[in-house]
């Protein structure tokens, strides 16, 4: 069992916790994630460490409410507990010095963007921020990853806060201002990765993406989580889940990542959300 | 006085009916079959049976205890070896293990040794199981990596033997392969659970949420512990690699089986994890992953369910029963085909398989005659859903993370008889040492190891 500690909410329908796992905290590092399961009943899912804390032995997950699982993990409170809690899982990101790096994140995606970005930071990179949201309200972690980053930029789909527009227009003019870019990493939704890619590949620029395939165990047992990258199969739980983005088949991940739409929409219909 | 030779039936569960339930499919023999059974046996002072034993069960030891009524006594025989009988009882490969060796064979069908197990097994559960004395305590520590059938064996042994022992699992519950993959129908998880309760009331402490390599590492376990035993499985799909392996409606045989067994689907939406089957299902491969796949696709509804293997039935690698259920539950066979891609519609939805028909050729590697195609007998079927069961590989998660280990051209580890590794103090045994084997191998390896880590632990000062 796995107590939650602290909760926050971040916006509309994203929060955060902070869970009692003192051995997954110890191992912990950017990049990686782990897979719960809330009860006897539930489904594994897998979430970004949003952040770690190896003292107080705790882990932060930050979560967009999409479906059933998510909501009713929303519902929960400060001193509840979770059944499973396993991690961290995944490969950690790459750190290094790269040189100068241009950090994207979209939507609940710039929950998992923040420990890189700070990792980066912290590596000696000149690291330039874009996040993007559908609106201002959506925005989270702002402060935070500003506070990482030489450079910081926002956009709204809808302009009610930054640029108007998708983070690849700005990712467009950092570069052609800026000239050498080292490298690009992205996190958000896969048609967000899939544009930041069309973007940098262009011009040649290494890129990271962090893939979010539907998965169960997270050991590299099933099989569900596989995507395809440079024509191979890949298990995004244990090779990855960051891959080189000008590689991989988004298409396809968005194919697989709807295998369970008409299923999904039953368990929250059951459960009186709206999907 | 002559000897039967046929083995009494063992009732079971209707086709037409069983195949919209999930419940056991075989009822098991009554106390007065099971008597009658077991008075088959003609008590031979060699035992060839035993030969055929990897956990070494005295044989004709248990079934004249049947055959003389005390069931509780033989359940005491077959307990001082075997930790999980109701599990071996159901899935073992009898015929090919200890049936395999019996002397009756000679002139007709062996005694019925896994269903006269089965049937103890059963009893004793209903009754309640016997918990051994407690020996002294070794004041010694063994850590066991993975809860299936080689680390529960391995576990329940060593704490037999007094050691302190914790087993640590990766997933949220106990079993491996016996929860995740082997079906309700074939192994109700309940007599599993039950099977695994006498485990810990050995004293065994099982911790779940425990990747080892990623949560843990084994050099850490070191620190705490005198010796590791690894059991982590052979947990790694196999692909076809032939195109549209990826396209919505292609499964490994387990992810659908983890989804429904471990993790329930078949009771969605009381239980959160979707499956999307379809109605027309074909499962690529012949073992018992594949029985266990096509019969479970015509449980949830499937109109069709296809077994599609490259060679003949007599390869088929399942157990006979499996192969014998699935006929009768009206799983088609289509044999000597091999698949060569699948073919999706506009949206990515698998629609049809292309496949070339085979013919066997000359005898390969492993003795069988090796399927060659035949030019231009390329066809095509509808079908939209393939569950891919041709193998496990082991998995690497704790190979990957070890400096050395020496590990073999399969990625297993590499270990002598007893489980040794090329590391002093870490023992391995199962489907992680062999590659995808039996639940009885993994367990025969699981209690060698114990009593060489036994040997170890009591070494070491
Ligand atoms: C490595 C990884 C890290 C992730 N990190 C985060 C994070 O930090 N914050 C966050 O909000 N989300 C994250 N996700 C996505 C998150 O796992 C899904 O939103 C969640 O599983 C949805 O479950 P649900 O029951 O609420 O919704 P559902 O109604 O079940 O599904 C909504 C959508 O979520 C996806 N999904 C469903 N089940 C799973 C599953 N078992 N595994 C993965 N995806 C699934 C599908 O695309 C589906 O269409 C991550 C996913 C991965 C693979
Ligand atoms: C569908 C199916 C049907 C089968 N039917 C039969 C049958 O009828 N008869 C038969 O004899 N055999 C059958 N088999 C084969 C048999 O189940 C296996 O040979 C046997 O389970 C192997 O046992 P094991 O203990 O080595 O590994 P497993 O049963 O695979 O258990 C390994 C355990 O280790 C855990 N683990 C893995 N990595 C880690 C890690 N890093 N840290 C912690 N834990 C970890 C896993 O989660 C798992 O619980 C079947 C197999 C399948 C898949
Ligand atoms: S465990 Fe298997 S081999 Fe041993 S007696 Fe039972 S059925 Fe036979
Ligand atoms: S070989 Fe057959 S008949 Fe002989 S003791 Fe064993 S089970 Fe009985
Ligand atoms: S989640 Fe099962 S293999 Fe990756």
């Amino acid at each position: 069992m796995y107590k939650i500690i602290e909760k926050k909410v971040l916006s509309e329908n994203v929060k955060q916790m902070t869970i009692q796992a003192p051995l997954v905290a110890g191992k912990a590092q950017p990049g990686q994630f782990i897979i719960l399961r809330i009860d006897e009943k539930g489904e594994r899912i897998p979430l970004t460490i949003a952040d770690f804390d190896r003292k107080s032995g705790t882990i932060t997950i930050i979560f967009l409410e999409v479906g059933k699982t998510t909501q009713q993990l929303g519902t929960l409170n400060v001193g509840d507990v979770i059944e499973n809690f396993v991690g961290p899982l995944g490969m950690p990101s790459e750190v290094k010095k790269y040189g100068t790096v241009v950090c994207i994140g979209g939507g609940v995606g710039i929950a998992p963007l923040y420990p890189v970005v700070k990792a980066l930071r912290e590596a000696g990179n000149y690291v330039i921020s874009i996040l993007g949201a559908k609106t201002q309200n959506l925005l989270i972690l702002e402060k935070e990853i500003q506070l990482y980053s030489n450079e910081f930029y926002i956009t709204t789909d809808d302009g009610s806060k930054g640029q108007k527009g998708f983070v690849s227009d700005v990712l467009k003019q950092v570069i052609d201002k800026k000239g050498t870019i080292n490298m690009v990493m992205a996190i958000g939704p896969i048609i967000m990765m899939k544009v930041v890619s069309d973007v940098t590949r262009k011009y040649n620029i290494k890129t990271l993406v962090s893939l979010n395939p539907i998965m169960i165990d997270g050991t590299g047992m099933c099989g569900g989580c596989r995507v395809s990258v440079d024509g191979k199969t890949k298990f995004a739980c244990v090779d990855g889940p960051e891959f080189d983005g000008l590689k991989v088949d988004y298409d396809n991940l968005m194919l697989r990542n709807r295998r369970f739409v008409h299923e999904e929409g039953a368990a929250c219909k059951l459960v009186g959300v709206v999907q | 006085m002559s000897v039967r030779k046929t083995k009494y039936e063992m009732p079971e569960q209707d086709p037409k009916e069983r195949i919209h339930n999930f419940k056991e499919v075989p009822y098991g023999y009554s106390k007065e079959t099971a008597i009658e059974e077991a008075k088959r046996c003609l008590q031979c002072k060699n035992k060839p049976c035993m030969k055929g034993c990897p956990v070494e069960i005295d044989i004709p030891g248990f079934i004249s205890c049947i055959a003389s009524g005390d069931f509780e006594k033989a359940a005491e025989v077959i307990k001082a070896k075997n930790n999980l009988p109701a599990v071996s009882g159901r899935v073992c490969p009898y015929e090919s293990q200890c049936e395999g060796e019996c002397t009756i064979k000679k002139i007709g069908e062996p005694v019925g040794i896994g269903r006269l197990e089965r049937f103890i097994a059963d009893y004793e559960r209903v009754k309640g199981a016997k918990i051994p004395q407690k020996v002294t305590s070794s004041e010694k520590k063994v850590a066991v990596v993975g809860a299936g059938p080689a680390g529960l064996t391995c576990a329940g042994d060593l704490a037999k033997m007094g050691h302190t022992v914790t087993v640590f699992e990766a997933l949220h519950g106990p079993g491996g392969v016996l929860m995740y993959g082997i079906p309700e129908f074939r192994l109700p998880k309940k007599i599993v659970n039950a099977e695994v309760d006498y485990i810990k009331k050995l004293g065994v402490d099982i911790r779940y949420d425990m990747v080892i390599g990623k949560t843990i590492t084994v050099e850490e376990l070191f620190k705490e512990y005198d010796a590791v035993f690894v059991g982590t499985g052979a947990g790694l799909p196999n692909w076809l690699n032939i195109p549209g392996e990826n396209l919505d409606g292609v499964y490994s045989a387990n992810e659908f089986l983890t989804r429904i067994n471990l993790m329930r689907a078949y009771e969605f939406p009381t239980y959160d994890t979707p499956i999307k089957m379809g109605k027309i299902v074909a499962t690529f491969g012949a073992g018992n992953v594949a029985m266990d796949c096509a019969r479970t696709a015509l449980r949830l509804g499937a109109e069709k369910s296809y077994i599609l293997y490259r060679r003949t039935e007599a390869e088929m690698p399942a157990r006979i029963e499996e192969i014998h259920h699935a006929k009768q539950e009206g799983v088609e066979f289509k044999l000597l085909t091999n698949p060569l891609r699948f073919i999706g519609d506009v949206q990515g939805h698998l629609v049809e398989v292309e496949y070339q028909k085979m013919q066997l050729g000359e005898p390969d590697d492993s003795g069988r005659r090796r399927p060659v195609p035949i030019p231009g007998s390329e066809e095509k079927i509808h079908i939209d859903t393939a569950l891919i069961a041709i193998g496990q590989s082991p998995n690497p998660l704790i190979p990957k993370s070890m400096k050395g280990l020496t590990l073999g051209k399969h990625g297993n580890i590499v270990t002598d008889d007893d489980g040794k590794t090329s590391i002093p103090g870490l023992f391995a045994g199962g489907d992680i040492a062999t590659g995808a084997a039996t639940v009885i191998l993994a367990m025969g390896a699981g209690k060698r190891a114990a009593r060489t880590i036994d040997a170890y632990v009591k070494a070491k000062k």
